[in-house]
C-alpha cells in the first residue's frame, strides 16, 4: 500500500494490532475538517462509519449540522467523551489540533491517508494517546472488517478459522 | 497476528481471499449464484449505490465468489486488488476505457497475440484511441513512439508466439520518466513464474482462461494493479465523475482509485463480467498453480530439447533453451522457467512450409488441435492460418509469426509419451 512512511515509521503508526484494537474498542470517532459535500474523501469516510454503527462528531467551524449530526466549531467544544479524533486538516495543522486532543483525553489521534506530521504524532505519543498516521480509516477498517474483500482488495488476511469481526 | 506473516506464494495459492464464513463454515469456497443481493435498509441501499458503503448490489458488478478469486489474484501478483471480467481481451478493453479518453494514445510492443493486435488496431480505432506498435528489442523504439498523448505503455511479459522476454527494466523506467503506467499480460507466465509489478508494472492483466484456470474449462479474465501509480494528473482516473456526482475516484479511494472506478464505472456500464461458477473453477485451478506450472516448465524443456535436435526441424524458438537469445533475460525475470508455450519450424521439403505444418498438425495423437494454452493438456496450433489470421504479411512478420510456424503448448502428460507423438506425427509427413 501506498504510504511515505519508514519501515520503522509504520510499525509505530500503521501497526496493524494497534489499528484493529482501536476500531474494535472505539465507538466514538471527531473528524475534524469532515467537509459536507458529498463527493469529498472526508464525507465519505464519515457517511461510512455512521453505517459501520460508530457515532460520528463532525468538528467544522462553518457548518451547523453534517451527515445529519450536530458540527462543533472545534474539538473542545464536543460535551461527551471522544476516542478517536480523526483527521482531515492540513499537515501543518496537526500540532494544533493534537494538543486539543490531548486536552480532551482523547484515546487516539488518526491522521488520514496523505497527512504526514511527525511533530503531531510524537506529542501525541509523548501524551499517552495512540496514533495512526498516513493511513484511511474508512480503508483500514473495510480490510479488516472484510468489506474491502468484497470490492477485490487485497486485505492481506491469511486464515482457515472462521470470519470473526476485525 | 497472522496479517503480519509473509505467507509463501503456495499458502495464498489456497488461502487468500478466502475466510471460512462463519455461519456455514464451508471449507471450499461456495459458488454464489446469484443475480442480486438483499439490501439492509433503503439508506443501507442508497449508500452501496453511492460507493459510501462496500458490499454487493448486482452480479454484473460483484459476486462474492468472484471476490474470492479477485483477492487471491491480487495476493499472487503482488497487487493492491483486482478486477474479475469475462475474459482477457474484456480484461484488456476494460483497463483501457477506463485509462484513456478518445484521442489518447498506447504505445505497444508489436510482439503481442494475435486477437490483442486485432483489438487494438482495430476495435480501439473505432474508440478514436490510437495505438503505436514497436519493435520492444530496442528502447529508443519505445522511447521515439511516446508523445504527449501516450497514456499507456503495454506488453507481454513472454510474447506470443514471438517468445521474446519483456524489458522490464528498461521499460518500467521510461514509464516511470514519463508518467504512464506500464500494463503488462502475464498470462503465459502465470503469477508463479513472474511477477511483474515486482518489476515495475503497475497493471497486470491475464486470460485466466489459460494457466490460471489451467483446465479449459471456462473463459475469464483478470486486471490487478498495483496501487502505486499516482493517478492526481492522469485526468481519465482523476477527473470528476459525472454518474456519481463528480466524485474524484483517486482522490477518495487513493490506492482502491483506478480499480473503484473500473468496477463502478466501466464493468458496470461494459457489462463483461465473470459468472460465479466460472470463478469457482479459476479457484480450483490457482490452488495447483505452482504445481502445474513446475511441471509444464519440466516437460516444455524436454519437448524443446527433443525437438532442438530432431533432423526435420528448422528452428525452435524456446527462451527456455540456452542459446536462445532472450534465455539471460528470461532467467533474471522467469528464474523458475520460461513457461511452456513456444514455437518451432518444420524443415520443408516443398516450398509449402504451410501444408507441411497442417500435415504435422493433423497426425499428432496426443497433442490437441485447439486455439488455446496452459491447459494441463498439451496443445498446437499453426497461428498464420488461426489465431494470427486476420493480420497481414507485413503485420505477421512484426508480430515474428512465420507461415511455417507451428506454437505447441506443453502440457502435464507423460513426458515420454508427448516424445513419442511428435517423432510418430513427424515419421507420418515424412511418408
Amino acid at each position: 500500500m501506498n504510504t511515505n512512511l519508514s519501515v520503522e515509521e509504520r510499525n509505530n503508526y500503521q501497526n496493524t494490532d494497534i489499528i484493529r484494537k482501536l476500531l474494535n474498542t472505539s465507538r466514538t470517532i471527531a473528524i475534524v475538517g469532515l467537509s459536507d459535500k458529498k463527493e469529498r474523501a472526508s464525507n465519505f469516510v464519515g457517511s461510512y462509519l455512521l453505517s459501520e454503527g460508530y457515532t460520528v462528531i463532525p468538528v467544522n467551524p462553518l457548518k451547523q449540522e453534517i451527515l445529519g449530526q450536530k458540527c462543533y466549531p472545534d474539538l473542545k467544544s464536543i460535551p461527551c467523551p471522544v476516542d478517536i479524533v480523526d483527521i482531515f486538516r492540513r499537515p501543518d495543522e496537526c500540532v494544533n489540533i493534537v494538543k486539543e486532543a490531548i486536552e480532551i483525553k482523547a484515546k487516539a489521534v488518526w491522521m488520514q491517508l496523505g497527512i504526514v506530521n511527525r511533530e503531531a504524532a510524537q506529542l501525541a505519543l509523548n501524551n499517552g494517546l495512540q496514533v495512526v498516521m498516513d493511513r484511511c480509516i474508512k480503508m483500514e477498517h473495510g480490510r479488516f472488517s472484510g468489506n474491502l474483500h468484497w470490492a477485490g482488495m487485497n486485505t492481506e488476511i491469511i486464515t482457515a478459522k472462521k470470519a470473526r469481526f476485525i | 497476528m497472522s496479517e503480519k506473516r509473509k505467507f509463501g506464494f503456495e499458502t495464498r495459492m489456497l488461502h487468500a481471499g478466502h475466510i471460512p464464513d462463519s455461519h456455514t463454515g464451508a471449507r471450499a469456497v461456495p459458488i454464489y449464484q446469484t443475480a442480486s443481493y438483499v439490501f439492509d435498509s433503503a439508506d443501507h441501499a442508497a449508500s452501496l449505490f453511492e460507493l459510501k458503503q462496500y458490499g454487493n448490489i448486482y452480479s454484473r458488478i460483484s459476486n462474492p465468489t468472484n471476490a474470492v478469486f479477485e483477492e487471491r489474484m491480487a495476493s499472487l501478483e503482488g497487487g493492491t486488488g483486482a478486477v474479475a471480467v469475462s475474459s482477457g481481451q474484456s480484461a484488456q478493453m476494460l483497463t483501457m476505457m477506463t485509462l484513456l479518453n478518445p484521442g489518447d494514445e498506447i504505445v505497444a510492443s508489436s510482439h503481442l497475440y494475435g486477437g490483442t493486435y486485432t483489438q487494438f488496431e482495430h476495435t480501439f480505432k473505432k474508440l478514436s484511441l490510437k495505438v503505436t506498435f514497436v519493435d520492444p528489442s530496442d528502447i529508443e523504439n519505445w522511447e521515439q513512439a511516446i508523445t504527449p498523448k501516450t497514456k499507456v505503455l503495454y506488453g507481454e511479459t513472454i510474447g506470443n508466439p514471438a517468445g521474446s522476454i519483456f524489458d522490464f527494466e528498461s521499460v518500467s523506467a521510461l514509464a516511470k520518466a514519463n508518467n504512464i503506467p506500464l500494463v503488462i499480460d502475464n498470462t503465459l507466465a502465470s503469477p508463479y513464474l513472474c511477477r511483474p509489478m515486482e518489476w515495475g508494472a503497475d497493471i497486470v492483466l491475464h486470460s485466466a482462461t489459460k494457466f490460471i484456470n489451467g483446465q479449459g474449462t471456462a473463459i475469464a479474465g483478470v486486471v490487478v494493479e498495483s496501487g502505486k501509480f499516482d493517478y492526481t494528473n492522469f485526468p481519465a482516473v482523476s477527473a470528476p465523475s459525472i454518474p456519481y456526482h463528480n466524485l474524484n475516484f483517486y482522490e477518495t479511494f487513493g490506492h482502491y482509485g483506478f480499480l473503484m472506478k473500473l468496477r463502478a464505472e466501466t464493468l458496470r456500464d461494459v457489462g463483461a463480467c465473470l459468472s460465479a461458477f466460472d470463478s469457482f473453477l479459476l479457484i480450483q485451478g490457482l490452488q495447483t498453480l505452482s504445481i502445474r506450472m513446475d511441471r509444464h516448465v519440466q516437460n516444455a524443456l524436454a519437448v524443446a530439447k527433443f525437438l532442438k535436435e530432431h533432423k526435420m526441424v528448422d528452428w525452435v524458438n524456446f527462451a527456455g533453451l540456452p542459446d536462445h537469445p532472450y534465455h539471460e533475460r528470461a532467467k533474471k525475470y522467469l528464474p523458475k522457467g520460461v513457461s511452456s508455450v513456444f514455437s518451432f519450424g518444420i524443415k520443408s521439403k516443398s516450398t509449402n512450409a504451410r501444408e507441411t505444418g497442417k500435415k504435422f498438425i493433423e497426425a499428432l495423437q496426443i497433442f490437441s488441435h485447439v486455439a488455446n494454452l496452459g491447459d494441463s493438456k498439451s496443445l498446437v496450433i499453426h497461428p498464420a492460418s488461426t489465431t494470427h489470421q486476420q493480420l497481414s504479411d507485413e503485420e505477421l512478420v512484426r508480430a515474428k509469426v512465420k507461415p511455417e510456424l507451428i506454437r505447441i503448448s506443453v502440457g502435464l502428460e507423460t513426458t515420454e509419451d508427448l516424445l513419442w507423438d511428435l517423432e510418430q506425427a513427424f515419421h507420418a509427413i515424412s511418408q
